[in-house]
């Protein structure tokens, strides 16, 4: 296995695109620092790269890549090699190096500026994220045989995390205003790995508006080390449910 | 004998040459712990312009009324405890003065307005440099005139409401000056009521439970370079005409009814160059009609002003808003309020002409705030994607947002504001 995840490791460094994704990770977060003094609003710019840029990158990527090494797989098929641990390679090799791009391309300026206070929180959502959506690239790739169809599955997955569930969540409130919506909220934004990154990097950087009407709820809930632990939860079982969906598929799929 | 007659005199001489000179045959008495005449017999026996010297140690002498003009001082910072049953001290006299002394443990009552000095159709007193520790009401003046209230500590620890008073409290007074006190987890920190002419400076109000100060139908007074600090309900200023604030500090309040500043039924007042920073809500208007708003800082607030349509003919410029979640919020269309040449940190207009000044209006209520004022849930959706494309399209389009509430010259660069360090 640990041959396999090295050779597919080299195949994505080969095609540079990781390196490509880095730099622009770096560059862009290094311009905000060079831009604004206030590292709270640099916190603020990298919100919206970590919540749709890494998400679309990561789904995109994987999804091409998966195809691109179509061929190897079957290759890989033809030896004596469980499937599951071909499929894992994969899933590893990708992830990793998507997460080690994102790690070095907003880590290093933070480093060399100096971590701000919720850069934490940032890093770690940006990881969780780039988890949760390769996993989902995955299940987008071996649902169909097709590249088109697979990649527009996967866009079709990113606009509606990012876009479309928030508008629907933005409607339900304001149909069901009348009623105590606390706890539903909770429920709606658990099932949104997005939502649930950008509350728990809203409960860093918004505090003073959130300690209005509804929102000390959610920051004893977020604040509290029980709501860390479900977050954190919910989010691996983001990565878990697809991947584990995705690797059911692909066992007994007929390639 | 002598030695101490001596020092004696000294004392006299450093420490209070102004009462000396009304009186020639002032009396002065010592009050030890323990010694035969106790506090309560002392005070009682010393007339107009005498003094009485409360040497260290712990005095339990139940509840001490003070009839006569008298320079009462503690030496070393003696102790008067209520025991938690009484009232300590109770004023009915003229230019009273109280100096240097550790009051603690007062009753508690919900009938009566039991406080550690009570000053009742007092006038002219003076209270210095005490402490007071677990008190119900701290320092209370009712109906009482031209008095001074300074360098005092005040804390109480009380776990609910119910079990708190005021830390100083001022109701029907004239002419008071209320400085450099602190004030800590009280009801109201500093409560003002039907006390005009007044100023409150230098003061700090952290922690307590309501207000750190509660203000009503107080006119034209003052109150600059105070700081208030996480307090339950943050500052309430209310039913009140000519009040100035200055330099003040606003921090830290947090909580669905919590502002900075409460300002209701406010006329003819001025806020200047104060600091807002990390409240809820910095400040909440409400019926308040031609205040000037000036040179103020609003930073990292939740809302800066939420400006209900009640208010008229205010006018603000030359704030500088920067890190707040949202700059302005209302809840209707009508707006009579001039907000001109305010520094917007969102403002993304241009200047051609380079006067400083940007060429575009900025709307400073976002569609999104409007959202929130109706559907308060809909604030987990800040900073989602939605809501970006909805306020940018907002911005083009306004359909929601008060047309015309709009800073005309919105300032392109900070001003510098000198606020209290």
């Amino acid at each position: 296995m640990l041959r396999l995840i090295k050779y597919i490791l080299y195949d994505i460094l080969r095609n540079r695109f990781i390196l490509f994704y880095t730099l622009f990770l770096f560059l862009s977060t290094y311009a905000m620092f060079q831009l604004d003094s206030d590292t709270s609003k640099v916190i603020l710019s990298m919100l919206n790269i970590v919540l749709m840029v890494v998400p679309l990158v990561s789904i995109i990527f994987t999804t091409i890549h998966f195809y691109n090494s179509y061929e190897f797989i079957e290759m890989m098929l033809a030896q004596p090699i469980n499937r599951s641990v071909i499929f894992m390679s994969q899933y590893i090799a990708v992830s990793v190096s998507m997460s080690l791009g994102f790690f070095i391309g907003t880590g290093t300026p933070m480093l060399i500026y100096g971590i701000p206070d919720a850069g934490y929180a940032l890093l770690l959502s940006g990881f969780m994220l780039t988890m949760v959506f390769v996993s989902m690239a995955f299940l987008a790739s071996v649902i169909t045989r097709d590249k088109a169809k697979a990649i527009g599955m996967a866009l079709l997955f990113w606009f509606y995390f990012v876009l479309i569930y928030d508008a629907l969540m933005l409607w339900i409130v304001y149909t069901f205003s009348d009623y105590p919506l606390e706890k539903p909220i909770l429920a709606l934004i658990s099932a949104n790995p997005v939502d649930l990154a950008r509350v728990m990097l809203l409960l860093k950087l918004d505090i003073s508006a959130l300690m209005g009407f509804t929102g000390a709820f959610y920051r004893d809930f977020f604040g509290s080390n029980l709501g860390i632990y479900f977050a954190m939860s919910v989010l691996i079982l983001w990565v878990v449910i697809p991947l584990w969906l995705s690797m059911r598929i692909f066992r007994k799929k007929d390639l | 004998m002598t030695v101490s007659a001596q020092l004696y005199f000294l004392i006299v001489l450093f420490s209070l040459p102004g009462v000396f000179l009304t009186s020639a045959h002032a009396r002065i008495f010592h009050v030890y712990p323990n010694a035969k005449q106790n506090l309560q017999e002392t005070i009682a026996m010393a007339g107009d312009g005498d003094t009485v010297y409360i040497h260290q140690g712990h005095y339990f002498s139940g509840n001490i009324t003070v009839k006569n003009q008298l320079l009462i001082e503690g030496i070393d910072m003696p102790v008067l405890d209520g025991n938690l049953k009484d009232e300590i001290l109770t004023i009915a006299a003229r230019k009273v003065i109280i100096r240097g002394i550790h009051f603690k443990n007062t009753g508690r009552s919900s009938i009566n307005d039991l406080a550690a000095i009570k000053c009742l159709d007092a006038h002219g007193i003076r209270v210095e440099n005490c402490i007071l520790e677990n008190t119900f009401f701290g320092i209370y003046l009712s109906n009482t005139d031209s008095s001074v209230i300074r360098n005092n500590r005040l804390e109480a620890f009380a776990e609910n409401e119910y079990q708190l008073g005021n830390g100083i409290h001022l109701w029907k007074c004239k002419n008071a000056l209320i400085e450099e006190n602190e004030i800590k987890g009280h009801r109201d920190g500093i409560y003002f009521e039907f006390v005009t002419d007044s100023q409150i400076r230098d003061n700090i109000s952290n922690e307590n439970m309501r207000y750190g100060l509660h203000f009503m139908f107080s006119h034209d007074d003052v109150y600059e370079r105070n700081i208030f600090r996480k307090n339950g309900a943050g500052v309430a200023v209310m039913y009140s005409r000519r009040v100035h604030m200055y330099y003040n500090r606003f921090e830290d309040n947090w909580g669905s009814s919590s502002y900075g500043m409460l300002l209701k039924d406010i006329s003819d007042s001025e806020v200047i160059q104060n600091q807002f920073k990390g409240n809820t809500i910095g400040i909440f208007m409400e019926g308040t009609s031609r205040t000037l708003f000036e040179k103020n800082l609003f930073a990292m607030n939740g809302w800066a002003i939420k400006l209900q349509a009640s208010c008229d003919d205010n006018v603000l410029r030359y704030n500088n808003f920067s890190g707040n979640t949202f700059d302005i919020s209302t809840n209707g269309s009508l707006v009579l309020n001039t907000i001109d040449s305010n520094y917007w940190d969102r403002y993304q207009g241009y200047d051609l002409d380079r006067d400083g000044v940007g060429d575009i209006p900025f709307r400073p209520v976002s569609m999104f705030s409007i959202i929130v004022e109706r559907v308060p849930p809909a604030i987990m959706l800040w900073r989602s994607f939605l809501v970006f494309l909805l306020d940018k399209v907002e911005k083009i389009i306004p359909v929601i947002t008060p047309e015309n509430m709009q800073d005309q010259t919105p300032s392109m660069k900070p001003y510098d504001i000198h606020t209290r360090s």
